[in-house]
């Protein structure tokens, strides 16, 4: 079992290519790794309460994913209410995750 | 004169860096310049008709930045400037924005009413 | 204090253009105030964030000037990360793509990053505890 950082900057209303990454954690998760999704930039915005894009973080919920979104990001769009199960941290935990033994981590 | 329609969509792209969202503040600089000009947020850019937009606290090293985009701001600014600010119904519920978090004097439209808004200006510049 | 870790950052996006940079930055803050080592290959515009003949400018909407704008440039962040990297007993070790440099002529850089290429990307890969690309869009 690997771990898996898997960074989302792009976000399910500009980028139909956010399927795809969203897609590639499921199946990651499925091979019964670790993987943490960290939403930041505008990969914020599915997680706002409300939104279209919900059903895509409580699915990767739902197969163990851990998402966390990014708190400044969240700040800048004035975002305060989350999809349930979405966690907050800032860059220093990013760093963190990404300095843990044998995590892989991934960009989009 | 002829009637400007500017179209945002891309959002918060390098607004940290420039401080500014580039398009608003060129629709600001052409309103001074004597521009008729009005502004249509659609898509991503709907967020910059958020209430509460906060993009304070940012440092590098001994760098503060001390003057952050102030995005909503510049948006009431623009409207009471005489800028009319436009925005997509259904591209601001799609995204979770419920009436109450949008500030005060934006004009919603539905997606269905983007044609005739395009029909009543004389130039569209889709950003 | 140093922690004795490594992580290595690639970047792409040219200053004022992304989020993306800004991001990067952050990153790079958050690892050296925890002591950790950084080092970074700016590769196409990314090697632009550290040019030397950027400036601030007044801004016309706002009514401010210079001063009262204090508008950031990347050139100064990434020196501000320098010193921080010092004032922790960390090293940042920012590469520029010569050859990117070159067909940019971005040659003239604040003091800190060194000029360098693919290999010392790779190197600087292997030696790390992590590597992170951010690429551009």
């Amino acid at each position: 079992m690997a771990k898996y950082l898997l960074i989302e900057s792009r976000d399910p209303f500009d980028s139909t290519d956010s399927q795809y990454f969203a897609e590639l954690v499921q199946g990651i998760a499925k091979r019964g790794n670790e993987a943490t999704v960290f939403l930041v930039q505008n990969g914020v915005l599915p997680a706002r309460k409300g939104s279209k894009y919900n059903t895509v973080i409580s699915d990767l919920i739902k197969n163990k994913v851990k998402v966390v979104a990014d708190r400044f990001s969240l700040k800048e769009r004035g975002i305060r209410q989350l999809a349930e199960g979405v966690d907050t941290a800032d860059t220093d935990r990013l760093v963190d995750l990404l300095l843990e033994p044998g995590t892989k981590a991934i960009w989009h | 004169m002829a009637k400007i329609l500017n179209i945002v969509e891309t959002a918060y792209r390098g607004t940290l860096e420039e401080q500014d969202d580039t398009i608003l503040w060129l629709t600001h600089m052409l309103k001074n310049a004597g521009a008729d000009i009005a502004v249509l947020l659609r898509a991503n850019a709907v967020n910059y008709a958020a209430k509460g937009q906060d993009a304070s606290g940012l440092h590098f090293g001994d760098s503060k930045m001390t003057h952050p985009p102030e995005i909503d701001k510049d948006v009431e600014k623009m409207i009471q400037k005489g800028i009319s600010i436009y925005l997509v119904e259904e591209d601001a519920r799609e995204r979770g924005l419920a009436d109450g978090d949008l500030l005060d004097g934006i004009r919603k439209i539905k997606r269905q009413g983007i044609p005739q808004l395009i029909d009543e200006h004389d130039q569209v510049w889709h950003w | 204090m140093a922690s004795g870790k490594t992580v290595t950052v690639a970047i792409m996006d040219a200053p004022y253009e992304s989020a993306n940079s800004t991001t990067a930055l952050r990153i790079v803050q958050s690892a050296l105030e925890k002591g950790h080592n950084v080092n970074v290959f700016a590769y196409e515009g990314a090697v632009n964030l550290t040019m030397k003949a950027q400036a601030p400018h007044p801004n016309p909407v706002k009514g401010t000037n210079v001063e009262q704008e204090a508008h950031p440039t990347t050139k100064d962040w990434v020196a501000s990360l320098f010193k921080l990297a010092k004032d922790k007993g960390a090293k940042l070790d920012w590469v520029n793509c010569g050859l990117c440099v070159d067909e940019r002529g971005a040659g003239d850089w604040v003091e800190g990053p060194r000029r360098g290429g693919p290999k010392d990307f790779l190197d600087a890969s292997n030696a790390s505890n992590a590597t992170l690309v951010i690429p551009t869009k």
